[in-house]
């Protein structure tokens, strides 16, 4: 590669990593503890909760919704989804259909009692640390921001890619020279740390990257893909609490169209996950790369009658994958160890990257405005 | 620097052989808890440890 062609790419490095690296770092930071946030969450909830009545008979989801809706009786349902791991209905409601994040309430309920089911800390630390990871309190524009430094993040990998040639020409792969200089240490630190943990950090990236998208994702599904099935209903208002059909009898007609599925949530309509006349029941598949795939079945939230099943668009499968892709929760706590180990070594790629330039910098002022130093053709690999 | 003097220039095959090749690993790993469970989670385990081990074997056997 021509040296003009090479400094060209260090101007990109340079450049992309200076302006996301703060905001990487802080996702870096943020991510580590919710790699871990279900045994975290397992370890803060003291209570050990009980349903009232293990052996009784589980309560019918409409019966489940009455509960919730006298616990907040000035709120919408928005929607319901259902713990693997004990009889519990989880109900998100709002003041509106299409209420904001912020004015959502979550609360869980059991399904032997109707009873709260007291535990979930709204506005604790890990939510804290949740928020700021997805949009630093910033709503969409917040992170859609994000997304945009994660694009940066991909531009520096693929830049540090290509600078790892020129560093390498004349040293062995893995090799460190700890003893010479600090900034030798460092940059030899840098690009072993940087080049093992391409391919994990551009799936982590970019999969971050489709995350922040899901809005627009979610929005284009159903304004484009759901269009055909309001066609009818002209400017009808969404269905109050009141109006709507029995939930059981949507739900079992959902389950007969996919008696190879399972049950996942429910989105009620007039909110972000459904249309304004349809309850929204979204089944899973039940093999290992199924289970992250949801599948609506639409049925009329007024009449109760079925409306379609319809496999969700590719844009929603890639979304869809890209959660656990991200998170790295699909494979026991070893995988979630690994992504904390590769965590911390990208949190050292960024600040060994910050530490050059900085020192090159104060090294040589004049020089600073170029991009990474590059070992030229002839000379040792001095950098 | 005699020492690299002396060594001859890698070619880009040489160079990223070794980074593809973790890589490849990587992917390997990042896919296959995706795809089943049991077995497929410990290639997953094996593939992602794998870098991991890299800078655990340069820091002993590269440090110059």
């Amino acid at each position: 590669m021509q040296q003009s062609t090479l400094r060209a790419w260090s101007a990109v490095h340079k450049w992309t990593s200076l302006i996301c690296t703060a905001f990487i770092l802080m996702l870096c930071l943020t991510g580590l503890p919710l790699i871990f946030h279900d045994e975290i969450d397992a370890a803060l909830d003291d209570s050990e909760w009980q349903p009232a009545n293990p052996d009784g008979p589980l309560l019918s989801l409409d019966r489940m919704l009455d509960a919730a809706l006298a616990n907040r009786p000035d709120h919408v349902p928005l929607f319901m989804s259902f713990d693997t791991d004990r009889p519990v209905v989880n109900v998100t409601s709002g003041p509106t259909p299409d209420a904001s994040d912020g004015e959502m309430h979550f609360a869980s309920f059991d399904r032997t009692s109707g009873e709260l089911v007291p535990g979930h800390h709204e506005g604790g630390v890990m939510d804290f640390i949740l928020r700021l990871h997805t949009d630093m309190f910033l709503g969409l524009p917040g992170m859609l921001f994000l997304g945009a430094m994660g694009f940066l993040l991909f531009i520096a990998i693929v830049s540090g890619v290509v600078l790892y040639a020129p560093f390498m020409r004349k040293l062995d792969f893995g090799t460190l020279r700890t003893e010479r200089s600090k900034r030798l240490k460092w940059l030899d630190y840098h690009n072993l740390l940087g080049v093992v943990t391409v391919a994990w950090l551009t799936v982590v990236g970019l999969t971050g990257v489709v995350n922040t998208l899901s809005t627009p994702i979610v929005d284009t599904w159903r304004t484009q893909a759901l269009a055909d099935l309001t066609e009818g209903y002209r400017d009808a208002p969404v269905p109050t609490p009141a109006e709507m059909a029995s939930l059981d009898r949507a739900v079992a007609q959902a389950e007969a169209a996919a008696p190879d599925m399972t049950l996942q949530f429910v989105a009620f309509p007039g909110g972000g996950w459904s249309t304004d006349h349809h309850f929204a029941i979204f089944l899973h598949g039940n093999t290992s790369l199924t289970e992250h795939i949801i599948t609506p079945a639409l049925v009329d939230a007024r009449s109760g009658e079925f409306a379609d099943m319809r496999e969700m668009p590719w844009y929603n499968k890639t979304l869809s994958l890209s959660g656990p892709l991200h998170f790295g929760d699909y494979g026991g706590l070893p995988l979630k160890i690994l992504w904390a180990v590769l965590d911390v070594i990208t949190i050292v790629v960024l600040i060994t990257g910050l530490y050059l330039w900085v020192a090159r910098r104060r090294a040589n002022p004049a020089t600073a405005r170029d991009g990474v130093p590059i070992p030229t053709q002839t000379a040792g690999s001095k950098p | 620097m005699h020492e690299n003097r002396i060594r001859r220039r890698k070619t880009p095959r040489q160079i990223f052989a070794a980074p593809i090749f973790i890589a490849l690993l990587s992917l390997v790993g990042l896919l296959a808890a995706l795809l089943g469970n049991g077995v497929f989670d410990w290639v997953s385990w094996v593939g992602l440890a794998v870098p991991v081990l890299m800078v655990g074997w340069a820091m002993k056997a590269r440090r110059r």
